[in-house]
């Protein structure tokens, strides 16, 4: 047991690192080689409930994890663009005060490479997160897990990598492969 | 030949300045006046002495200064001491602003001047309300308050924390005609004091197969970004006080990740929880932005630590030399290997180089302020620096840099800046 008040002026951490203690009882400084457990803090975490983790908006993995369930259609996506994207990113998502989010041509090696979602994001998955957790930027998280499937498919149509009829849920996101897939060198780990 | 004197001679010198001042010190008033501006005494009609006119600049000795204040501010003679703001057009939240470097001196930067690059805004986050949680793949979720927070060990470390994207106009085919720190700025040093995240992770008791943690801020974008669990073991900070006051908000009040040497986007603000995991998320910010390309079409993802730097801060893009004779090149290096070893300046644009001396102590993953004394003939110069840090890392020549990464990689540059000092004085950004 340490004694807050009993401390002497000497960095908590210093004494932790050092593996000293003080103690009512030993008031100088005491080498006594303290087992770990008892040279911890005291733990000041309290245990959480689930509901607060529901409330989080999801993380949602290459894989499909954490994508909620639902389906949208590439027609409806477009209604939802025009009104809530086109003023940013451009009527045919050109890209405007904000990114082009339709289009981009080239190979990468390209000197003057186009970076886009078509050519350049590895996963399918990072659309729907952006989007579900950033936009619009007025009200970012308020569209419904329909819309935004309908908001990928839409984009994604547009960018040739999804049919127009077919309609999208969790698992046909998280199957779809991005034509830059293999494009990136993992410098960690 | 270099122009640069040896670093021991302003030291020197300065010892001997106050030498002289702490002599002028001990003269009388009146002769110490009379070294200056004599003050005009007149006589008025009668003939009489008056008193005489006290000179403008003691003017502030006859009369009753202002009364205390309860936070202190930048005196108002410096009020163009600031961030510069470059921000989207629909979203004012979104974009950046500069820290001044060319306005600054020593290491610290004052914590109103602190870069900012957000996504949507600065949250305003009650502190009451807030809590910091751990969950996912670890044996207790757990959730902190403040106050418990506050409890914990805490440790102080002074660190510089640099974006990304910084310098990234280097990439540009033409040097970019703007201040250091319009260009550069994108960096800044600070003491940042809070809980190793370690204690809390021993808390929770993290899952062997957890290599990745998920950090998520309270922001209007809810930013997201993957760190591997061997940095948060290794050196992380819960960041709750910076420059010894509690974090201000656009520094992520209540809490800010630190993750000292690395890019700034992993140190999350608004800091409100760690999703363990088997893998990175994958979010747009590591992804499609902070990436690097490289010439051959592959890019190159989760690097993360910021590459070696310097830059010299005075003379600098949009200062004037005086006449001819002695300046002291001032400027600023760091490394997120380790500390600076060694920084080097040339006036020549490379081709000879000098050593410079560094204001100590010298710490690891900070600043370090290094000066030289130059002699400046009038004559067309190129001054540049550049650090080698302790783990043997060397900051690249703009060329080599180029020839390695092309020119689409944006994020990381860190390549030899270069000033070119005209006869008539003026300081212009070139490559060289
Ligand atoms: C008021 C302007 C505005 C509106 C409206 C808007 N966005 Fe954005 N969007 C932005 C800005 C600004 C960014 C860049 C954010 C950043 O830098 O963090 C962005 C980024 C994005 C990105 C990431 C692009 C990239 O290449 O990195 C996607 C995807 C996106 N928005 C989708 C949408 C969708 C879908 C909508 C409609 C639901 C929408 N946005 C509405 C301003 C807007």
């Amino acid at each position: 047991m340490f004694m807050l008040k009993r401390m002497r002026p000497v960095p908590f951490t210093q004494v932790f690192f050092a593996g000293l203690l003080f103690s009512a009882a030993s008031l100088n400084a005491v080498s006594a080689q303290a087992d770990s457990a008892a040279n911890r803090p005291t733990p000041m975490g309290k245990a959480l409930d689930g509901s607060m983790i529901i409330q989080f908006a999801p993380n949602i993995f290459p894989n499909g994890q954490g994508l909620p369930s639902g389906i949208g259609l590439a027609q409806n996506g477009a209604g939802l663009y025009q009104a809530q994207c086109a003023s940013c990113h451009g009527k045919k998502g050109e890209g405007g005060t904000a990114q082009e989010l339709i289009g981009g041509d080239g190979p990468l090696s390209a000197p003057d490479a186009d970076k886009t979602i078509r050519t350049y994001w590895p996963f399918a998955t990072t659309l729907f997160d952006t989007i579900a957790r950033s936009m619009p930027p007025a009200a970012p998280g308020h569209l419904s897990a329909d819309a935004l499937y309908s908001l990928c498919a839409y984009l994604l149509a547009e960018n040739g990598l999804w049919g127009w009829e077919q309609p999208m849920g969790p698992k046909e996101l998280a199957a779809i492969v991005m034509p830059n897939h293999n494009g990136f060198i993992r410098k960690f780990p | 030949m270099s122009t640069f004197l040896d670093r021991r001679v302003f030291l020197e010198h300065g010892l001997r300045l106050s030498l002289a001042t702490a002599a002028a010190g001990t003269l009388p008033l009146a002769q110490a006046q009379s070294l200056g501006e004599s003050p005009s005494a007149s006589k008025n009609r009668e003939g009489m002495q008056t008193e005489p006119q006290v000179n403008q600049f003691l003017a502030s000795q006859h009369k009753a200064g202002q009364a205390f204040s309860n936070y202190g501010m930048p005196s108002i003679h410096e009020n163009r001491v600031i961030r510069l703001i470059g921000s989207n057009r629909m979203v004012a939240g979104n974009g950046v602003s500069w820290t001044p470097l060319e306005s600054l001196e020593g290491i610290v930067t004052p914590t109103g001047l602190h870069f900012e690059r957000h996504h949507n805004g600065v949250p305003e986050v009650d502190p009451a309300r807030f809590a910091f949680t751990l969950h996912g793949r670890v044996a207790k979720p757990l959730r902190f308050d403040l106050a418990g927070l506050l409890r914990y060990p805490m440790q102080s470390r002074m660190l510089f924390l640099e974006c990304g994207g910084n310098s990234n106009a280097g990439w540009h085919e033409e040097p970019m005609q703007k201040p250091v720190g319009s260009f550069h700025g994108l960096v800044s040093c600070s003491e940042w004091t809070g809980v190793p995240l370690n204690y809390l992770l021993d808390e929770a008791g993290i899952d062997r197969k957890a290599t990745w943690a998920i950090a998520e801020g309270l922001d209007a974008a809810a930013t997201e970004v993957s760190i591997p669990v061997s940095k948060l073991r290794d050196d992380a900070l819960l960041a709750l006080y910076q420059n010894g006051e509690r974090l201000r908000a656009e520094n992520g009040y209540p809490l800010r990740l630190i993750l000292p040497g690395w890019e700034g986007v992993r140190q999350i603000k608004w800091l409100h929880r760690l999703e363990f995991t088997d893998q990175p998320v994958m979010s747009r910010n590591e992804t499609g932005e902070y990436t690097q390309l490289l010439p051959s079409g592959k890019a190159e993802q989760f690097d993360f630590v910021m590459g070696p730097k310097s830059l010299i801060t005075s003379p600098s893009y949009g200062q004037t030399l005086g006449s001819p004779g002695i300046f002291e090149v001032r400027g600023l290096a760091w490394s997120g290997h380790g500390s600076v070893a060694k920084v080097e300046v040339s006036a020549d644009g490379g081709k000879s180089w000098s050593t410079a001396h560094i204001d100590g102590p010298v710490m690891p993953k900070c600043f370090a302020r290094f000066r030289a004394a130059w002699k400046w003939e009038g004559k067309p110069a190129v001054l540049q620096s550049r650090v080698k840090d302790d783990q043997g890392n060397v900051q690249p020549t703009r060329a080599n840099l180029i020839a390695q990464r092309g020119r689409n990689g944006y994020f990381h540059y860190n390549a030899i800046v270069s000033w070119a000092v005209d006869s008539d004085g003026t300081v212009r950004h070139v490559y060289a």
